[in-house]
């Protein structure tokens, strides 16, 4: 056997690991040996990759040691509540490496093509140019939503000094090496008219991602439009890449156009539609993790490539069904609140508001209670203290599981995270589907932070933004005790009539503080 | 390998795909999307290939360089954060 054949041996068994890894992701208790699978493919590959041949150690070593420092250091000191973040960049810093392998596979094929000792075929030249679109749409449009879901991109407020410098580091960066490069192809002695022209589209595309970058609200006029001319733009320069496929100045150019697309599609969806955007982004970092897979004709790469992005899809298509809404309504539509949006003053007539006295007696003897956590329990943090509620209760015998929104969060299964962090065993966490059936038997529900997840205006109004979306029905249980700061309206913009329903008590607080007072109430009851 | 045997490979690999994330249940999506977030960092072959590859002009080899550390942090990173968050889940399972 040659060394080419155990080498792509090496890489079919690197493949079957990276599959058992997904099928051991299927358990938690076969999860984090599922995980190890996947180090060891991982491992595995690149041994086989840089064994047996001779190789130039410098940029190798360089890129390895600095990349694990970051990376390891990064996934360690992250909080679980930033994990959509977390996810979000690396996601990025994948579709970043396909762009650039895409690229330096280019220039060598370059030098080999104008040494006449090959000539470039046609699916190196579709692989090289795909790569470019989708690799620098990963990498831009998940920098906007790491930006997005860190509260540094798109938002009116204050940043700190930390925000502040990846704010407007990462635009001048882009402004700075875009722009320098185009410019110094555009002005280069002997360049033609089109390399001009070229270098000028790269210059007016890396100005535009800088640009956009720096604007402080998710929409602004024309933003549509400017969306699908970025859309045509990158297409075509992809055919014309296609067409030239050595040509370096229009491969950087696709990729800065593809970036602008990056950068429009991304920054305009809201914080609740996250999850989608994140899920999209990942399954698009393995298609461009395959497609560079076909620039070099490399089987492992087309393989784990097309299982990470049909992990991606099916992700996406969950979270989409879980909002009853449609892809393009996702990418391209705004939710909002529509004409015939009831007044809030009308529906929150009958509001009542309760203090944590009350909800300690209301929990005396009651023997099944049901948390239904939201973003609101992520952003105050308060998974640890929900559990010493839960465990309070427990001790007197009350049965408390969780009831978990497939939506709920900033990415899919974010709250389940949140909530394991503070051990709350798996078992305890409750589908929608599977709570909803019970949800009659429940005695106290107790809402933290969600808000459209729960609202039954999705079952009764069909001309509601949210009709048909699935929820949670807590409206159904005996009690529900809803903590939330005030009466303002969630994502889809719409009044809640649970809060003004007959069997809710609205305690008005900060999602910790407020657990913290149910909690010493309890204890003091008892 | 001839693009219709890579193209094979590529349709059947999404179909394993599939098959296999159908089965994950909600709970661990995050871990999920983490740890195939981290597989999709084998960009790293390709980019290790070319950045040791002697007799390859210098620019290449700098600007694989470059993409062997970005995809490092991809699957360094993601490797870690996804076997932080499992073990989270298993310790009292």
């Amino acid at each position: 056997m040659s060394t080419q054949d155990l080498r792509d041996l090496a890489y079919l068994v690197a493949a079957v690991l990276f599959i058992v890894d997904l099928m051991w992701m299927a358990h938690p208790r076969t999860a984090v040996r599922g995980n190890w699978a996947g180090v060891f493919g991982m491992a595995i590959a690149i041994g086989a990759t840089i064994l047996g041949q001779p190789m130039i150690w410098t940029y190798v070593l360089g890129g390895v040691v600095l990349g694990t420092l970051f990376g390891w250091v990064a996934a360690e000191k992250v909080k679980m509540t930033s994990m959509p973040e977390m996810v979000g960049l690396f996601n990025g810093f994948g579709g970043a490496a396909s762009v650039l392998v895409a690229a330096a596979s280019l220039v060598a094929l370059r030098s080999a093509v104008t040494a006449g000792t090959v000539s470039a075929d046609l699916q190196t030249k579709v692989a090289t140019a795909a790569t470019a679109l989708i690799g620098s749409v990963t990498f831009f449009g998940s920098w906007v939503a790491f930006g997005k879901l860190a509260e540094f991109l798109a938002v009116k407020w204050k940043l700190r000094t930390g925000q502040k410098i990846l704010k407007y580091g990462f635009s001048a960066l882009v402004a700075l090496g875009g722009a320098g490069y185009g410019a110094t192809a555009a002005l280069a002695e002997g360049a033609s008219a089109t390399d001009r022209a070229m270098g000028a589209g790269i210059v007016v595309s890396a100005l535009a991602i800088a640009g956009i970058l720096l604007i402080k609200k998710d929409r602004f006029p024309g933003i549509d439009a400017l969306k699908a001319l970025a859309a045509v733009v990158a297409v075509a320069l992809c055919v014309a890449s296609v067409l030239d496929p050595t040509n370096e100045l229009l491969y950087w150019l696709l990729v800065g156009a593809a970036g602008v697309l990056g950068v429009l599609l991304t920054i305009s969806i809201g914080g609740a539609d996250m999850p989608v955007v994140i899920a999209l982004l990942n399954s698009y970092s393995g298609l461009a993790g395959a497609a560079t897979g076909f620039v070099i004709d490399n089987t492992v790469l087309i393989v784990s490539g097309s299982l990470v992005g049909a992990s991606g899809i099916i992700l996406t298509q969950i979270m989409c069904k879980a909002m009853n809404r449609s892809m393009t309504n996702v990418l391209f539509g705004v939710m909002g609140p529509t004409s015939e949006t009831p007044d809030a003053d009308e529906v929150y007539k009958t509001v009542k508001a309760t203090s944590p006295e009350e909800i300690a007696m209301m929990l005396e003897g009651v023997q099944r209670v049901v948390v239904v956590p939201g973003y609101g329990m992520a952003v105050a943090q308060a998974q640890h203290t929900v559990r010493q509620l839960a465990q309070l209760l427990e001790d007197k015998g009350v049965n408390v599981e969780y009831a978990v929104h497939p939506v709920a969060g900033r990415m899919p299964g974010h709250m389940n995270v949140l909530l394991a962090e503070a051990n709350v065993p798996y078992e305890k966490l409750r589908e929608m589907d599977d709570i909803n059936g019970e949800m009659e038997q429940i005695d106290v529900a107790i809402v933290l932070g969600a808000n459209d997840v729960v609202n039954p205006v999705a079952r009764t109004d069909p001309k509601s933004p949210i009709a048909g979306m699935p929820i949670i029905d807590v409206d159904k249980a005996r009690t529900v005790i809803v903590v939330k700061r005030s009466l303002s309206p969630g994502f889809a913009g719409i009044p809640n009539p649970l809060f003004a329903a007959p069997n809710c008590l609205m305690f008005f607080s900060d999602g910790k503080k407020a657990i913290q007072d149910i909690i010493q109430a309890v204890k003091e009851a008892a | 390998m001839g693009f219709v045997a890579l193209l094979t490979v590529f349709v059947l690999a999404i179909f394993v795909g599939f098959e296999v994330i159908t089965k994950v249940p909600p709970t661990l999506h995050t871990p999920l999307m983490s740890g195939s977030n981290a597989i999709s960092g084998i960009t790293l072959v390709g980019a290790l290939i070319l950045a040791g590859q002697p007799d390859l002009p210098e620019a290449v080899h700098v600007i694989s360089g470059v993409a062997v550390f970005f995809a490092t942090v991809n699957v360094v990173g993601g490797f870690v954060v996804t076997d932080r968050m499992l073990r989270m889940f298993r310790k009292k399972g």
